[in-house]
């Protein structure tokens, strides 16, 4: 039984940190995540924990570090956001191609430019193609057990991908809420000791790692990554249920509330879900059947979960805190509705594009949404698919 | 096995694209590459063995220390031999051919 505690976001994620004892974090703070680092820090030089804390000069080499600590044979975690996100670019691909478990946590903010600190997933949904795996939280609570269960998940031999776990910034990064944080030595039995795959400090036995690989063979080792996504699907799952098993909170790829029966329903994740949760009840209580889906896994993207949940509605709009400039609607919605297509299900479908740069998101934003899904529903018929909400028009 | 067969399926491989037979780039070939190929004067040829230190894979033949031919498997005809050369005993010639010299 965990110890109820006040905390924020980024000191629950330390917090969480602390407890995994990683054997190496290499971190370049950021805002609104450069509270974690701090913290962390703190801990490091305090003896709290055995980590080797390397301060490096940029986001690109903090995870150049980490991949290469990953390979040597070690557990490793990440801090950033936003454009530290960025700079990381291309190591991404290279940690998740290379099939190193490395955590890392991202504090979701807005992509400059114009320059800007607040929350929105421009940084996460433009890395979804990398290769990671991706846990949103909703809250503080969440963002400490997805980081938990992310160590978990990354590390099982039959998954071996680096996780992104996030958590939207200044919302919950900076908020403090009431969680239950479980004793050390539970969280470390849960975690369970680091188990090295085929790690280079191991001399006696020597490959090579991340060599040229060219038109010949580098699609054939592409289509085995590929393979890799549908058992971390799975492993997600079992790992939900097993933190739900020792610790009473279970997790799976998403939460939904009303869709058993609803006909108008909304897709969000992260914070925004949870304002829309009081909105659904609000709904509920007015006779409208509202429902919503709390997706809480991107990557691997749950498609046919998704499609199940959603196919008795008769209208759904779908949320993303991010802008895919150029593209006919937002990240999200483009996945959501592709599955749906794909797989026979012709409802009509709407995106709102919503909270950039930590615009806020009102109860009566997203009412504002269900009541046009429920003239959506009724006519059948969408006149707008992809609108902005909460921008001065 | 010391290097997966050209034919090798993505489920016959080891995860994440390594090579779990160290040592083997000598078993690649990379004479597919070659569109120019290098020619040595043995008469010119002051055996300074400044191609072998420069050439970028291992393509120059060396015997009782003194350059005997090129490696046909490993020459990817870059040119850098003939560029360093100092008696300019090496030439590039069009075309991927080239005899054991």
């Amino acid at each position: 039984m965990g110890k109820l505690q006040p905390l924020e976001g980024n000191l629950a994620v330390a917090e969480a940190m602390r407890q995994i004892n990683p054997d190496l974090v290499a971190a370049y703070p950021i805002t609104p995540s450069t509270e974690i680092v701090q913290t962390f820090a703190g801990f490091v030089a305090d003896g709290k924990v055995d980590t080797n804390f390397v301060a490096v000069e940029s986001e690109h080499s903090a995870m150049s570090a980490c991949t290469a600590a990953a390979a040597a044979g070690g557990r490793v975690m990440n801090v950033t956001s936003a454009n530290g996100l960025a700079l990381m670019w291309e190591i991404l691909y290279i940690t998740a191609s290379l099939r190193q478990p490395v955590i890392l946590t991202v504090v979701n903010r807005a992509l400059s430019g114009n320059i800007n600190i607040h929350c929105d997933h421009s940084d996460t949904m433009g890395a979804r193609d990398a290769g990671w795996l991706q846990l949103y939280a909703e809250n503080v609570q969440e963002s400490y057990d997805n980081l938990i269960q992310a160590v978990a998940i990354g590390e099982r031999m039959d998954v071996r991908l680096p996780v992104m776990s996030c958590l939207d910034g200044f919302l919950v990064s900076h908020s403090y809420e009431l969680l239950e944080v479980e004793e050390d030595e539970a969280v470390r039995e849960w975690v369970g000791p680091y188990k090295p795959n085929k790690p280079l400090l191991d001399i006696e036995n020597p490959y090579t790692m991340g060599p040229l690989d060219l038109y010949d063979f580098y699609m054939e080792h592409k289509r085995s990554q590929w393979e890799a996504y549908p058992g971390a699907k799975q492993a997600i799952i079992e790992e939900g249920k097993r933190f739900g098993d020792v610790f009473g909170r279970e997790y799976g790829l998403m939460e939904t509330l009303g869709l058993e029966d609803a006909d108008i329903a909304v897709v969000a994740m992260s914070s925004a879900a949870g304002t829309a949760k009081d909105v659904v009840e609000k709904l509920r209580d007015e006779g409208i059947k509202a429902g919503l889906l709390k997706l809480r896994v991107f990557r691997p993207f749950p498609a046919e979960e998704i499609v199940a949940a959603l196919s008795g509605c008769k209208a759904v709009c779908v949320m993303d805190r991010c802008a895919s400039f150029g593209a006919a609607s937002a990240p999200l919605y483009n996945e959501v509705a592709a599955a749906m297509y794909s797989m026979g299900q012709q409802v009509p479908m709407t995106n709102v594009i919503y909270g950039l740069g930590g615009r806020m998101l009102t109860p009566d934003d997203i009412e504002s949404v269900y009541r046009e899904l429920v003239t959506v529903a009724d006519s059948g018929k969408i006149e707008q698919v992809c609108k902005w909400l909460g921008v001065r028009e | 096995m010391r290097v997966y067969p050209p034919d090798a399926k993505w489920h016959e491989m080891a995860d994440a694209g390594i090579i779990p037979q160290p040592g083997n780039a000598m078993e690649y070939d990379v004479s597919g590459w070659r569109n120019t190929h290098p020619v040595r004067d043995d008469d010119t040829c002051i055996q300074c063995l400044f191609c072998w230190v420069y050439c970028p894979d291992n393509a120059i033949m060396v015997k009782d220390e003194k350059v005997v031919a090129f490696d046909t498997m490993h020459c990817k005809g870059c040119g850098i031999c003939a560029q360093v050369c100092p008696a300019d005993a090496i030439t590039m010639e069009p075309g991927e051919n080239m005899d054991e010299q």
